[in-house]
């Protein structure tokens, strides 16, 4: 497909899994701030779970197809998203084509990030193994910058049974359960000892609100200070994504997609991955806890959201071997198997299982 | 968090949880030569075997941070077999001697608009201060901040000055500058707040290019003074894609 940006809205780029093995180099990761609603649309299309898609920030843009047809689906927030004038829910996957518009009405109140999928990926240069937009060094996504009115993309190569994947509706079930007022998983360290007894205290049982410094980069917090038992700075050391910075005014920060590569506040704590996911939806005055878990139990919760990803898949792929009437296009008869579905289309054989769709 | 799994009597290397998918590797608490060379050893003997589950090394000052895949790895395997190789590449430590490469640099009051400034501050000459900056070899302890950026040690102290009061908004790409006893080349356009006192036509950092920037930690670093001639005639070359950069040997490590 190809698509034009009638209006690009408030911060629209491309992302994907981000961009590493250049963190050494001083090459700040970027990719999706909301990895899991990256991953599943991606896996909803029938796509590699890290194509690239448009990050949509608050106010979505609007789009206009000018060329071929093919798969969209809306992950993560709900902004409101439609196509020509009628609102779809998130997670459905739906068909568009020459002339259809897509555009977002705007929050409905889960998070301000949603994801634009496309059957196929946002097709736009490679550069140091990742599509992703990294906004401060120019890189990436359309010509290293939020999309702009009147930008034209095109989306790659897509899923030869595309087709089948339209009308998909992710069950309730495999989407994470995100609750505001639930407090946010992290693991102590890497320097908690940089930390008094009173100031690790204080981190678990204080709220703390988001400001308005609050971008890819990185989230500001405010409230109770965190009490260091020595001195704040170190010298300068790796930033993990979902780490909490503590400086010297005792204000944690929380490290995200954007953030440089080293720095030299200490860190008191890092999210678990799919709190990261979660924060990644809040918007500044938001107020957030912080709760202790191991790295035992953190392992365990990063295992369990890819299981969820894993229930997507068998749920996508029982859907595309769908016993339905046979399509307008093609003719369409399918042959259960253990284990597999064989798939006839158009006198092909498909195999499709939830852990690969071959073709 | 320390990771509590095999018991290390040794103050260092101190090995560090963060968070579920990274363990740093913390060979000291001091910027020196000797810790850093036990770091990037460390990062040699990793990069050399091929890890599952691995996903990139950051080597900074102190430590080396280990980004993995904690679905792909069985991390009560993993956290051992780093802590053994910790150790191994401690013992296989025997000072940093490596290579280094020579950044051009035009030193002059255009490309270096703040040269009168170190100047002043030092008390010496023009010519004094572009010795003192250009005769030394620095070492890269490592690469952050920016894509490309190289925090170098070793830094003359006579030369240095003070940042600015007032930061510049933008500050071209190749800019090199001192700010307090640092000095540095910023990669990329950028904000900053250094003392500018010249310019590389180098290409720092090259998303396109492979590798993307020309230092790396463990790298030593010599700056030589151009002429705006020579400045003219290497960008151009640049610019074909027809520099070849000059590397050298350091012999031995400064005491």
């Amino acid at each position: 497909m190809k698509i034009k940006v009638a209006q690009p809205g408030m911060l629209t780029t491309v992302q994907d899994m981000g961009r590493w093995g250049f963190q050494g180099k001083g090459m700040p990761v970027a990719g999706a701030m909301d990895l899991f609603a990256l991953k599943s649309g991606n896996v909803m299309v029938g796509n590699e779970e890290g194509a690239a898609c448009l990050e949509v920030t608050v106010l979505g843009p609007t789009l206009t197809v000018i060329e071929g047809e093919g798969a969209v689906v809306a992950t993560g927030a709900d902004l409101g998203f439609s196509i020509n004038g009628i609102s779809y829910p998130c997670n459905n996957v739906l068909k568009v084509g020459e002339g259809d518009t897509l555009s977002f009405s705007g929050m409905k109140g889960n998070g301000c990030r949603a994801y634009l999928v496309f059957s196929g990926g946002v097709d736009v240069p490679v550069v140091m193994g990742s599509r992703s937009t990294y906004l401060r060094a120019q890189i990436g996504g359309v010509d290293g910058r939020a999309l702009v009115k009147g930008d034209i993309f095109i989306t790659g190569e897509p899923h030869i049974l595309w087709r089948r994947f339209v009308d998909f509706q992710c069950p309730v079930a495999v989407l994470p359960e995100r609750r505001t007022g639930r407090p946010l998983r992290v693991v102590l360290g890497p320097q908690d000892d940089a930390f008094s007894p009173k100031g690790i205290e204080t981190f678990f049982s204080e709220p703390y609100k988001i400001t308005e410094s609050a971008d890819r980069m990185g989230y500001r917090l405010k409230g109770a200070v965190i009490e260091h038992s020595g001195g704040a700075d170190i010298i300068s050391d790796a930033i993990p994504l979902g780490a909490v910075q503590v400086p010297g005014d005792g204000q944690p920060i929380v490290m995200l997609a954007d953030r440089q590569t080293t720095g030299g506040y200490t860190k008191i704590a890092v999210l678990c991955s799919p709190d990261i996911a979660e924060i990644a939806q809040y918007l500044p005055g938001q107020e957030i806890r912080f709760q202790q878990v191991s790295f035992e139990e953190a392992v365990s919760l990063a295992k369990q959201e890819s299981d969820q990803i894993i229930k997507l898949r068998q749920s996508v792929a029982a859907w595309i071997t769908r016993i339905v009437p046979p399509m307008s296009e093609c003719e369409t008869e399918i042959l259960m198997t253990s284990g597999t579905w064989e798939l006839s289309v158009d006198g092909e054989t498909h195999t499709v299982s939830w852990e690969s769709l071959d073709y | 968090m320390e990771v509590g799994l095999v018991l290390i009597e040794k103050q260092w290397p101190k090995i560090r949880c963060a968070g579920d998918s990274c363990v740093v590797i913390e060979y000291g608490d001091a910027i020196s030569l000797d810790v850093n060379g036990r770091v990037q050893a460390l990062r040699r003997t990793l990069e050399s075997k091929k890890v599952s589950g691995l996903r990139e090394l950051v080597p900074t000052y102190c430590s080396l941070a280990v980004y993995f895949d904690p679905l792909a790895i069985d991390f009560l395997r993993f956290f051992p077999l780093i802590n053994r190789l910790a150790s191994e590449a401690e013992s296989d430590f025997i000072g940093e001697k490596g290579r280094g490469v020579i950044i051009p640099v035009c030193y002059s009051f255009e490309f270096g608009p703040d040269l009168q400034n170190v100047i002043h501050h030092s008390g010496l000459s023009e010519e004094e201060v572009i010795k003192r900056h250009s005769s030394v070899d620095y070492y890269c302890y490592m690469l952050g901040f920016t894509p490309g950026f190289s925090y170098l040690g070793g830094m003359d102290e006579s030369i240095s000055t003070p940042r600015l009061v007032e930061p510049r908004e933008k500050i071209p790409a190749g800019s090199v500058g001192i700010a307090g006893r640092q000095t540095g080349i910023y990669p990329i356009d950028s904000p900053g707040g250094w003392q500018l006192i010249g310019r590389t036509p180098l290409r720092m950092f090259d998303a396109t290019r492979e590798p993307p920037t020309l230092t790396d930690g463990g790298l030593w670093i010599r700056f030589r003074p151009i002429s705006p001639n020579e400045y003219a005639l290497i960008e151009e070359q640049v610019s074909h894609g027809e520099y070849t950069l000059e590397m050298f040997d350091k012999g031995e490590v400064p005491a």
